[in-house]
This record gives structure tokens, C-alpha cells and sequence, in this order.
């Protein structure tokens, strides 16, 4: 049984204004895609290619035009009330920019409080060791809860926005982009962490990324998006031999490990003077 | 015709923080040669950003330079002097650097009016930047406003006012952070060939040990406003000499899956 599905999803957004709707722009179409418990899929795709948007349908945030979200085989549009709170519970996401994406005058405790609130039966004090257990999970000190967002930072933060996602043991995490605006040393700290919690609790994570680099020795396996359209898909152990020209230019943009060049520069301006 | 060498020497920069005195950059000396890009790397808050506004007198307002001064050839010039003429300067974030209600033709002027080189061959000289930093389609883009244009254009359009200085000097403050990496490859190839053709010297400030590896000449590596190492790319990655280096590059050859140095 896959933990969510997609079948067919296409997306359409259109303007409304007083003079009707304009021209509906396509923005995925017929996407079929399947997570499995405590696998973790990878998402690529340039800017604009549609990643956030399928992210946004299959956490349930908006709407798809055509087809159907599958929570656990069934379709989301017509999950009961309590099928809809294990959706909610179990299928959590994580943002890019977390500044955005938490209140600014709720503290680091009253953000991670608000899902246990919520989806949870846990009384105050269970949520006050619940919020403690997560700080220290996401590898953040205790007194950091009674501060605001502004007052810690972007790192920080984006650490905040994981533990909130963690908070209800879900199955599934959506990271949409989740770490490209990390330094480059965090980012390898913040995989490796969600490595760590994959392995003690089984969730799933759906990664969408624009970097490649952050792919290997992360995901099992990769989809790569084009146009609203996912284009090729292949174990990351093969990632290697992919063939769309879409996966192809993703793999040609990825930075080199270490420098090549030896002294190219200096030989090319020797010869200028 | 041997290059320029700029030098910022004895920088340091400080800050007031509810009545306590911090230092953000502290005591930092380090060279650009013209023809070469040196790499200033480091954690966020290390004072790599902080450092380039401090040489060309930008610092954001209660932050003060304390000591420090700024030479071309060991000639002392003022941020002033330095700005635009000697030095020019492109940003990370192309979307919120461009006036949102002007077009790029209105950007252009304004940058040759600061300049004082507003002549009959303004277009002409528009033209030429805007080609060698690969925009094309000089007519149709000089009428285009920012949220007309991605942002891979609008960052060759920030290079190309850059260029219209022709100043020698160049400092790039992240300048493909917030670019998709496809638009992130195009971008330092062009880079690569404004210094091979120009002889631009580049302070290139970034935080991503793989733009270091595809571009750098040097690296200055900073920490806590110190600079702690500076050597050639080569050294950097494979001897790295301080704790601080090591980290960063081990960080991000786990990336790639390769084995950490010890």
C-alpha cells in the first residue's frame, strides 16, 4: 500500500477579475507519482517547473483540476472526518522560507505547541515535554523556546519549522526546499538529522529540490519534473544515466567537489603581458 | 601591462548592540589582483558581506568602521573615490535590487548619470555591456521592468551596469545564491569570462564551497570576523590549515559522498 499517491494530477491556475477569467495556465499535468512508507523520493526540477505547486496538492493546501490525491489508497476529496484528521496528522510540510511560514508574534513554543493542539490529545504539560523532546531532537537548546522569530536565526529557524513538522509523528514530511537556504554545512546537518529520525521512526520524506548534489545519500529514488510534467524517473543509485534533456541539464549544473582548473588563469594572463 | 592589486588593509568594523560594543569584522587585511578571483568564504555571520560594504563605505546604519583602509597599488582611496569607478559591485538578491517602477533603460541612465559619463555614446556603451553579459536583445530588454524578467536576467542585467564603469575591480556578494542551479552555471560562466577578457579582479563572497571549486583563484577564508586562512584554491581543498577551512569543506564533500580530510 503506498502511504500517498497521485493519479493524473493536473493543475490549472486563472485570474478572475470583473471582466470574467482569463486563459487557464497549466501548471502540472497528468502527474502519477506513489510514496511508500519510510521511503524518501526525491522531487527535481529547475524554478517554475511545477515542484512547489504538486507539493502544495499533495499536502492537501490546494486543490488539484483534474485527478485525484490518495491518502493511504483513498482519494483525499472524500476522506470522513476522522480519515481527514489522520491526513492531517500524518502528512506534514516543510517550507523554504520559514520566515514566512511561522507567525511572528507566537514564540518558538507557542509554533510548535500549535499542531499539538490541534491534532493531538496531549494535556499542557505533556506538550510542554513533547516541545522539549522536539527541541532536542532538531538538536536546538531548551531556552530557545521563549524567543521570537526575529530573534534567532534563519538556520535556527528552518530547525524550528522541521520540529513543527515533527511534532505529531507523522508518516510523511513534504520538504520543499526545505534546506536550500541553509548554509552549505547546515544543509549536510539538517539531512543527516532527517536520516537519523528516518531510521528510528520510519517516516517517509518527499524531497524537492532544485540541487542534485543534496539527492545522493539522501533519497532512494528521483523524479524529475520539466513543464508541469514529470519527465524521467530513476533509482538515485542510477541517477547517473538519466536521459531527458531536462535531467541532463540538472546533472551538467551541478558544481564541481573540488577545483580543476590548475593555474589556467594565471597562464592565460602570462600570455597577456 | 602587469594588473592592479587592491588591498583592503586593517579592516575592522563594529557595532553597537544595546550598549555593547561588537566587533564584526576584526583586523582584516586581504588583496584582489586584477585577472584573478579570490574566494571569501565562511559561515553566515562570519562578516564576508560586512566586510565588502565596509571597504566601499555601504555599512548598514549603527555599524561604524573603526579602523582600516582601502588601496589600489598601495594608493589610498576613499569608499567614495572607490565606488562604481574603481570598484563595482554586484548583489545576491537581483529581485529586490532593481527600482520595482523604473525600467531597465531608466537603471542604466541613472547608473552613467552617478558615473558623470552621460555622453552621446551612452546607448552605444548600454549596448556593449548588456551583450558582453549576455543579453542580446539589448532593445527589447532596456524596456522591461523587474517583475518582467526572471531572475537569471535581471542578475546579467546587474553585471551589466556593473560593467559600465568599467571599473577593474569587482565584488560579488553571493551573487548566484538565489538562482536555480541550471541559471546558477550559466551565470559564473560568464563571470569566468568577464576576468579572462576584462581582467576583472573578483572578491567573490559566497558560501557554497562548490562555486569556490568551479571559479576561485584564492580563498580567504573568515570566522567570526577573523580571517583565518587564505591560500590558493588548490590548497584550500586539498591542505586545508585551519579547523575552521576543514569544516567547510568537509561539509560539503559529504555532499558528493566523498571521503572527509582528515
Amino acid at each position: 500500500m503506498s502511504l500517498i499517491s497521485a493519479s493524473n494530477l493536473g493543475k490549472i491556475y486563472r485570474t478572475h477579475s470583473l471582466v470574467g477569467a482569463s486563459a487557464g495556465k497549466t501548471v502540472l499535468q497528468d502527474i502519477s507519482l506513489s510514496v511508500r512508507e519510510g521511503e524518501t523520493v526525491a522531487l527535481l526540477g529547475r524554478s517554475g517547473c511545477g515542484k512547489s505547486t504538486l507539493a502544495r496538492l499533495l499536502a492537501g493546501l490546494e486543490q488539484p483540476t483534474t485527478g485525484e490525491v490518495l491518502f493511504r489508497d483513498k482519494p483525499v476529496s472524500g476522506l470522513d472526518r476522522s480519515d481527514i484528521k489522520a491526513f492531517r496528522r500524518d502528512v506534514q510540510l516543510v517550507f523554504q522560507d520559514s520566515p514566512s511560514a511561522v507567525n511572528a508574534r507566537f514564540t518558538i513554543r507557542d509554533i510548535i505547541a500549535e499542531p499539538l493542539r490541534h491534532l493531538t490529545s496531549l494535556d499542557q504539560g505533556q506538550r510542554q515535554d513533547r516541545i522539549r523532546t522536539l527541541l532536542n531532537m532538531v538538536e536546538l537548546p531548551p531556552d530557545i523556546a521563549d524567543r521570537l522569530p526575529g530573534q534567532v536565526s534563519g538556520g535556527q529557524l528552518q530547525r524550528v519549522c522541521i520540529a513543527r513538522a515533527l511534532a505529531v509523528n507523522p508518516r510523511l514530511i513534504i520538504l520543499d526546499e526545505a534546506v536550500s537556504n541553509l548554509d552549505i554545512h547546515l544543509q549536510a546537518s539538517a539531512l543527516t538529522l532527517l536520516a537519523r529520525l528516518q531510521r528510528e521512526n520510519g517516516i517517509a520524506y518527499l524531497f524537492v529540490t532544485h540541487d542534485l548534489r543534496l539527492v545522493r545519500g539522501f533519497a532512494s529514488r528521483c523524479l524529475v519534473m520539466d513543464e508541469g510534467r514529470i519527465v524521467e524517473e530513476s533509482m538515485v543509485a542510477d541517477c547517473a544515466g538519466m536521459t531527458h534533456p531536462a535531467s541532463r541539464l540538472l546533472h551538467a549544473a551541478v558544481l564541481p567537489p573540488l577545483p580543476e582548473r590548475t593555474g589556467k588563469r594565471l597562464i592565460l594572463s602570462g600570455q597577456a603581458l | 601591462m602587469t594588473g592592479q592589486t587592491l588591498a583592503i588593509e586593517g579592516l575592522t568594523a563594529t557595532a553597537v548592540i544595546d550598549g555593547q560594543r561588537h566587533i564584526l569584522v576584526d583586523d582584516l587585511s586581504l588583496a584582489v589582483q586584477q585577472g584573478r578571483i579570490l574566494a571569501l568564504v565562511g559561515a553566515s555571520g562570519s562578516g564576508k558581506s560586512m566586510t565588502c560594504s565596509a571597504a566601499l563605505g555601504v555599512l548598514p546604519p549603527g555599524v561604524t568602521m573603526a579602523a582600516g583602509r582601502v588601496t589600489i597599488d598601495d594608493v589610498p582611496y576613499g569608499a567614495t573615490a572607490l565606488r562604481g569607478r574603481h570598484v563595482a559591485s554586484i548583489m545576491q538578491n537581483p529581485r529586490s535590487a532593481f527600482n520595482p517602477v523604473r525600467t531597465m533603460r531608466d537603471h542604466a541612465a541613472e547608473t552613467l548619470r552617478a558615473l558623470g559619463t552621460m555622453g552621446a555614446d551612452a546607448e552605444d556603451r548600454i549596448a556593449h555591456c548588456m551583450q558582453a553579459a549576455g543579453l542580446e536583445e539589448v532593445k527589447a530588454v532596456l524596456s522591461l521592468h523587474p517583475f518582467e524578467m526572471s531572475g537569471g536576467m535581471l542578475q546579467r542585467m546587474m553585471i551589466a551596469l556593473a560593467l559600465l564603469g568599467d571599473a577593474p575591480f569587482l565584488f560579488a556578494d553571493e551573487p548566484t545564491t538565489d538562482l536555480d542551479l541550471v541559471v546558477q552555471m550559466r551565470i559564473l560562466e560568464l563571470l569566468e569570462k568577464l576576468v579572462e577578457e576584462r581582467r576583472l579582479g573578483v572578491l567573490l563572497v559566497t558560501h557554497d564551497m562548490g562555486v569556490v571549486a568551479r571559479l576561485a583563484d584564492d580563498v580567504a577564508v573568515l570566522d567570526h570576523g577573523r580571517l583565518v586562512e587564505q591560500a590558493p584554491v588548490m590548497t584550500i581543498f586539498h591542505q586545508p590549515g585551519h579547523p575552521v577551512t576543514r569544516m567547510l569543506v568537509n561539509a560539503h564533500l559529504s555532499l558528493y559522498g566523498m571521503e572527509a580530510i582528515a
